[in-house]
């Protein structure tokens, strides 16, 4: 069931062996097929842009206004690429094995390689769009280092590199709609997928000003939906980012792999209040200068800065001192909830620890510390009121990124034949946990790169097969389960708001299915999604009807699916009796606490078939023909 | 905390709206100005009333997606902030909030707090590009940039595209915004082969709209979020001049 395709030959030279023997379809056929791209964000626009530039009829959807508002925006550390600019010994491989073994082995090496390949060209790529990278004085590109790796490769436009980055991918976009190549359907959802014949032919959308359920057919269906960690509600995501889209997709047939990893940030602002709604994220790349640390007392009342030096506890250096506060994500996530476990955080709530600037500052300047983060510092002093110059950042960790999602093979197809999955929402290349930098990387090579040469593979076999049409009897059918689903939520007219319901969800999401997990923990998960979901049908109160706008729909249907898939991560999570990466089972873990993996049970990835209502697991075995595993160790 | 919001609301384009009040008590100063409302919105649902429709995505100021005008000012009482960045403790107990949607011809509203701002979009998409096909790119050395000119360009890429600069303007302006983009693409050596064709489509597209025309008042640049600079509308009607005497 679990093709990965990969093709033969040499890893140098196997992305280059499958263009050689992929199809081709010549431009005058190209312009008689349609392709649906679900999502605006880097994947899905430099996608439907590319599509677009190649002559395919593409349709574009996000739910946002405008395609420019994509999640993708919210990026702010950069993007990495093997350029070598820096004459530090950076190379494709050297790329290729950090991502690997930053992902704790628990993705295709294949796959891998191909992102690290296409990194460097893709930074000239996005320099011809007009991305505003930061530059040296010379005129030539700068690069900064970032978390899990001991080379500088990482490019950015100050804080602001998703935005830069998706503001070039939207304007192609835009361009290939001026080109009349791209049809553009802002404000409309996703709401199911359509499939003839065992191939995805469409999807239901709703239009979410008028409420109306709309179809819509193509020849194959891309999902560039993101990525779903809103399931723990609190997150560094934009409030509308979901799972629904990939969610659909999977009950209809597509396998959903690895759906537990779930990277959490070790840099985000701590939360406050229950009325919280989002937990904003500090970049990773504050952690080049700033040191992160603890009050060695547990009952320290004093202000940060009272603190002395020989009463601090710069745990991160301390238990890493090769990477001292630039150790991966996942590592320095549990470190931190290690130490606010034990009674050593600070602030209100004692949920945080501190991130300090001083020896920075000190070292090279408060013009050069502005200069590299300064609208980081100005996000800060907005949000908290605090001047973070002057007395350290509180940060703590957050549900950040999902390394799974949809399964598909090398040519980004899921396991439904038509289906793509790109950028965040499939599981590819990120293993268990993903470096910094990286994700904005793999959004784009999928998008511009990846898909659009492997598309027509499966598109040039669709030629010869008749053209969807909206009235065939499929649509019907899968337009009135959409419909029904609303209907059934309007008329449950119970108390309590969905916000509550998702509250519910994601505390215990993030009790028992974050930064560390248990079987017992998971075990009882389980029962308690189920309990919620259960009372989410029966009490729920949506308020306002289905032909209009109405954005409490909105989040119900949402929640609805977060619901189901809440319960197909804790079952994932209970499955894998190993700890590796951001999965971190308490029951395997060494006598320093340190992951314990097994690579002789579980060098697999996971791919889970829906099947009413139960998951079937499927294992894709990982073979590592040209790394062997080892035992990630940032010590 | 309490407060008071005087909030608009209107069904849906065509409907006339009018102002409703509602007290709300129960807020802390620490909840951000969205989280009062969305507050606000689950009182709301448990008396089985329609929820107020705003708009909001990174909640982060990031995204432009939300933008209301709070008591008279584009994204409420501070300057260079959105409206996801305001918090409680910028007002005081028993306050009243006058809440209103962006008003501007070109952005008409859609329902409640919402409006349409497609209008940006088809102004971008009348030139803010640069075209060049994915794979055709040169190295990305090979184009060396001036740290002032690309640190330059990046001020005015800043824009996040909210529409503040309209509100607030009395002429509904979208000069800002225009000239945010045409300068950012049309300063790099990239952007130059499109310069002249991109200012005159641009402005052009931007007076199709409906957008008035700018004096110079300089309300945009307070209200932008980023800060974008006023000086940008006088680097984009000189490269409109000189475009449109000299090609
Ligand atoms: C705060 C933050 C900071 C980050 N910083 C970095 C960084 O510095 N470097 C890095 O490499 N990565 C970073 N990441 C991760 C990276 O930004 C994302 O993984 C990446 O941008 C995802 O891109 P995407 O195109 O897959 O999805 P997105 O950009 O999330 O786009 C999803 C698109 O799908 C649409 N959509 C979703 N559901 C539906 C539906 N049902 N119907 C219709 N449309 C739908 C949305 O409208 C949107 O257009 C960060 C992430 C966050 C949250
Ligand atoms: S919600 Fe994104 S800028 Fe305010």
């Amino acid at each position: 069931m679990l093709d990965s395709k990969i093709p033969e030959g040499p890893l140098e030279s196997k992305w280059r062996n499958y263009q050689l023997k992929s199809q081709l379809i010549n431009p005058a056929n190209k312009k008689k097929l349609n392709v649906i791209v679900v999502g605006s964000g880097l994947a899905g626009a430099g996608a439907a842009a590319t599509l677009g530039e190649l002559g395919y009829d593409v349709k574009c959807f996000c739910y946002q206004d405008s395609a420019r508002r994509a999640h993708s925006v919210a990026a702010q550390g950069g993007i990495n690429a093997a350029k070598n600019y820096q004459h530090d010994g950076d190379s494709v491989w050297r790329m290729f094995y950090d991502t690997l073994k930053g992902g704790d082995f628990r993705s295709r090496e294949a796959n891998v390689f191909r992102l690290a390949e296409l990194s460097a060209p893709l930074i000239d790529h996005y320099v011809q769009q007009g991305v505003p990278f930061a530059r040296e004085y010379g005129g030539v590109l700068v690069n900064r280092s970032f978390g899990g790796v001991q080379v500088q490769r990482t490019f950015y436009a100050r804080g602001q590199t998703g935005q830069q980055l998706l503001l070039a991918a939207y304007s192609q976009l835009y361009k290939m709609k001026r080109a009349k190549k791209v049809e553009m359907f802002t404000r409309h959802e996703m709401l199911d997928l359509v499939i003839i014949e065992g191939k995805a032919k469409g999807i239901i959308a709703r239009d979410l000003i008028t409420g109306e359920l709309k179809r819509f057919a193509a020849d194959a269906v891309v999902l560039a939906t993101g990525g779903y960690s809103r399931v723990f509600r609190l997150s560094t995501l934009a409030i509308g980012c979901n799972g629904s889209a990939i969610w659909k997709a999977h009950k209809r047939g597509a396998c959903f792999a690895a759906p537990s990893f779930t990277q959490i940030h070790p840099t985000a602002l701590p939360q406050t209040s229950e009325a919280q709604s989002k937990l904003t994220l500090m970049s990773e790349s504050l952690r080049n200068d700033g040191r992160i640390w603890v009050p060695k007392n547990k009952e320290e009342t004093r202000k940060a800065n009272e603190i002395p030096e020989e009463e601090r506890d710069y745990y991160l250096e301390r238990r890493y001192p090769s990477f001292g506060n630039l150790a991966p994500r996942d590592i320095a996530s549990r470190a931190a909830k290690e130490r606010i476990d034990a009674g050593y955080g600070v602030g209100r709530l004692k949920n945080a620890v501190y991130l300090d600037f001083k020896h920075a500052i000190e070292r090279f300047g408060l013009e050069t510390i502005k200069d590299r983060y300064g609208n980081l510092f100005k996000m800060y002093k907005k949000i908290t009121g605090v001047d973070a110059y002057q007395e350290p950042m509180q940060i703590s960790p957050a549900a950040h990124f999902s390394m799974g999602g949809l399964w598909v093979d090398y040519e980004l197809m899921t396991t439904i034949p038509g289906l793509y999955a790109i950028g965040e929402c499939n599981f590819s290349d990120h293993g268990a946990n993903r470096l910094g930098a990286n994700s904005l990387l793999q959004a784009s090579i999928d998008g511009y790169f990846v898909l659009p040469n492997t598309i027509n593979n499966y598109l040039a076999s669709a030629l010869k097969e008749d053209h969807p049409t909206i009235d065939h009897p499929e649509f019907e059918k899968v337009e009135k389960e959409v419909t029904d689903q609303i209907n059934k939520l309007l008329s449950v007219k119970g108390e309590k708001t969905v916000d509550h319901f998702h509250r519910e969800l994601g505390k215990v999401m993030w009790q028992e299915c974050a930064m560390s997990r248990n079987k017992e923990g998971l075990v009882k998960a389980i029962v308690q999604i189920k309990d919620i979901k259960d009372a989410f049908w029966k009490e729920v109160n949506v308020t306002g009807g289905h032909q209009e706008m109405n954005t409490e729909l909105e989040k119900a249907l949402r929640l609805a699916d977060f619901l189901e898939l809440g319960l197909l991560m804790c079952t994932d999570a209970l499955q894998r009796e190993e700890s590796c990466g951001a999965h971190f089972r308490e029951e395997f873990q060494t006598s320093e606490g340190e992951a314990l993996r097994n690579d002789n049970a579980y060098a697999y990835v996971s791919a889970w078939e829906y099947h009413q209502g139960e998951f079937k697991l499927h294992k894709e075995t990982l073979d590592f023909e040209y790394v062997q595993p080892t035992v990630r160790s940032y010590k | 905390m309490k407060v008071t919001f005087r909030i608009w609301r209107q069904e849906n384009k065509n409907s006339k709206g009018q102002f409703e009040s509602y007290e709300v008590d129960g807020l802390t100063e620490d909840m951000s100005f969205l989280e009062a409302l969305d507050y606000l919105n689950e009182l709301l649902v448990t008396q089985n009333k329609k929820v107020i429709a705003f708009e909001y995505d990174c909640r982060e100021g990031i995204c432009g997606q939300c933008g209301v005008f709070i008591n008279g000012r584009a994204h409420g009482p501070h300057d260079h902030m959105t409206t996801c960045q305001l918090h409680m403790r910028s007002f005081k107990d028993g306050e009243t909030i006058v809440v209103e949607p962006w008003r501007a011809t070109a952005f008409p509203v859609i329902t409640d707090l919402i409006v349409d701002r497609s209008a940006f979009d088809r102004i971008i998409e009348k030139g803010g590009y640069i075209t060049a096909k994915t794979g055709t790119a040169a190295e990305a050395n090979a184009i060396l940039i001036a740290k002032e000119v690309s640190d330059k360009a990046m001020d005015a890429a800043a824009c996040i595209g909210c529409g503040a600069c309209v509100a607030t303007c009395k002429n509904s302006s979208a000069a800002l915004f225009t000239a945010a983009k045409i300068n950012h693409l049309n300063s790099l050596p990239q952007g130059k082969p499109e310069a002249t064709q991109r200012v005159l489509e641009m402005t052009k597209q931007m007076e199709l709209e409906g957008f008035g025309s700018c004096t110079f008042t300089g309300a945009c640049e307070v209200e932008c979020p980023e800060g974008i600079s006023l000086t940008n509308i006088a680097e984009m009607n000189a490269r409109r001049a000189k475009a449109k005497w000299f090609g």
